[in-house]
């Protein structure tokens, strides 16, 4: 076998199996980031011996002995430190009865969206752990400078050391709170992804849409985890259609449904009836439910406002989210008119993350110049448009200011 | 905490700028105003600055601009943020960050 092919299959293994031997070699170590460090010591030593001596028979085994037997060394070079830590030999002894490789990369996930966790660390943290991904591009994608972002994840990883949070599934009783600790996490790797300035910036939407995927695969039984994945693919099935031949921005209402990715969206009809079926209504189930029905109106041409009014009154219920409210009034506009919709979004003006969140001023631009307040209208476009840093939005928000003069 | 973001200009990348740059400006100076920022200043260019220094007692007075470097200051404006990101939010909506460097600094407060 020649060398290029040796490490392309180390390349191979490493983005395949990286969140399952991390997460393995974790429960060796009760150690994020030493799992990592004697993983990356395997791999190093993976692609200087398999071009040579050939690609083992089972990868993943050979790279979990050699990771195995480096962290027996750093043990026993701790234990004469130490002089011998009992719970250490313990756990050694209970991770050797586990035997094969278990896909233990679900546990993973609910170690690092512990509620010990800070939350702003949980979805970066999986991320790394699961994924590998560095630092510096989960930084590049969350807005953060890599040192900061390095520290975060270096805190996050202490702490689980230090308070010991276990890396097991969850009992029944706590399994819904940390379950949608995982979702918000993984949702908020996809909307970072989304709202990203340029078409770059989106890198993490499919590891999003993979992490949710390996949930609904593991954990079959959890309408939530099937709605989130729904939502997020009928976002995807959108994404060329969002913008226009010039590159301008185009809503939902104005895109070229013959450049909507249709096989992605029956996967997502599928999965949101799934969920529906299979259990109590949740925040996911009601936005998918509410994309199911844009994309129905534009598809079927049927009427579909008052019933997007009508998810958005049980969404705004659940979540009481000022970003839902806005939603809801800009759908409300379609049902009774532009005053009413203005006269529901005064109930969020005040709202201090309003005031830098572009969607709010360009909703409010837009409805106000509906409603004829044309100077008005004008000025929250104009806060709009200097709010954006997408240049796209920038254009379509242009228009609607130009069209107003 | 409050950041003062510095504007670093290459006054080659800004001559070639698109023409609506100052609508864009002043969409933005209209947004940070309300949130709650406060719009900054533009300052002439580097080539007509003044440095002065005081040594041994003899002031010292050099026309042209204080550092040889490409990117020149020309401007800040401030804002208060809750969290480093928001700052680095507001730093990549301003126009000049797509002609120039936006430095982001957090203003240390002087009463504790």
């Amino acid at each position: 076998m020649s060398g290029d092919k040796a490490s392309g299959v180390v390349e191979r293994v490493a983005r395949e199996s990286y969140g399952r031997l991390v997460a393995l070699l974790a429960v060796r170590t009760r150690d994020l980031a030493s799992a990592e460090d004697i993983l990356a010591e395997a791999f190093a030593a993976a692609l200087a011996q398999w071009p040579v001596e050939g690609v083992p028979a089972n990868p993943d085994g050979w790279l979990i002995t050699v990771a195995k037997r480096r962290h027996a060394d750093l043990l026993r070079r701790e234990q004469v430190r130490m002089n011998g830590e009992p719970h250490l030999q313990m756990l050694a002894a209970e991770i050797d009865e586990a035997g094969e490789l278990p896909d233990r990369r679900l546990a993973l996930m609910f170690a690092c969206a512990h509620p010990r966790i800070e939350r702003a660390a949980r979805a970066p943290l999986i991320l790394q752990a699961v994924l590998g991904i560095t630092a510096r591009a989960i930084a590049a994608a969350f807005l953060v400078s890599p040192a900061s972002m390095g520290q975060r994840l270096v805190r996050a990883k202490a702490h689980i050391r230090e308070s010991a949070i276990s890396f097991s599934i969850p009992e029944r009783n706590e399994m819904p709170e940390r379950l949608n600790a995982v979702l918000e996490a993984i949702y908020a790797a996809y909307s970072t992804g989304w709202d990203g300035v340029d078409e770059g910036a989106s890198e993490l939407a499919p590891e999003a849409i993979w992490l949710a995927g390996l949930i609904v695969e593991l954990l079959p039984a959890e309408p939530e985890t099937k709605a989130l994945l729904a939502l997020m693919l009928y976002a995807e099935a959108r994404r060329h259609a969002r913008r226009d031949r010039n590159g301008c921005y185009a809503p939902i209402d104005r895109q070229d449904i013959a450049l909507w990715d249709h096989a992605q969206i029956g996967k997502a009809e599928a999965l949101l009836h799934a969920a529906n079926r299979d259990g109590p209504t949740g925040r996911y189930q009601l936005e998918a439910a509410i994309q199911s029905a844009h994309v129905a109106q534009r598809l079927g041409g049927a009427d579909c406002w008052p019933a997007i009014v009508a998810l958005y009154d049980h969404l705004v219920a659940a979540t009481n989210s000022p970003v839902a409210m806005l939603n809801r009034a800009a759908a409300l506009a379609e049902v009774a008119g532009p005053e009413a919709a203005l006269a529901e979004l005064s109930a969020i003006s005040a709202d201090q993350r309003m005031l830098g969140y572009q969607p709010y001023w360009a909703t409010l631009g837009h409805l106000r110049l509906r409603a004829g307040h044309i100077e008005a209208g004008r000025e929250a476009l104009t806060v709009a448009i200097g709010l954006t840093t997408d240049a796209a939005v920038r254009q379509h928000l242009r228009l609607g200011l130009d069209a107003a003069s | 905490m409050k950041y003062m973001m510095l504007i670093h200009h290459d006054d080659e990348a800004l001559s070639k700028a698109d023409q609506s740059l100052w609508a864009d400006y002043a969409a933005f100076n209209e947004a940070l105003v309300k949130a709650g920022g406060f719009a900054g200043e533009r300052l002439h260019p580097a080539a007509g600055a003044t440095n002065v220094r005081v040594r041994g007692g003899k002031a010292e007075v050099i026309d042209g601009p204080y550092a040889d470097t490409k990117e020149k200051l020309a401007g800040y404006f401030m804002i208060d943020a809750a969290t480093p990101e928001e700052a680095v939010a507001w730093a990549q909506r301003c126009p000049s960050a797509r002609y120039g460097t936006i430095e982001v600094r957090p203003i240390m407060d002087m009463r504790r």
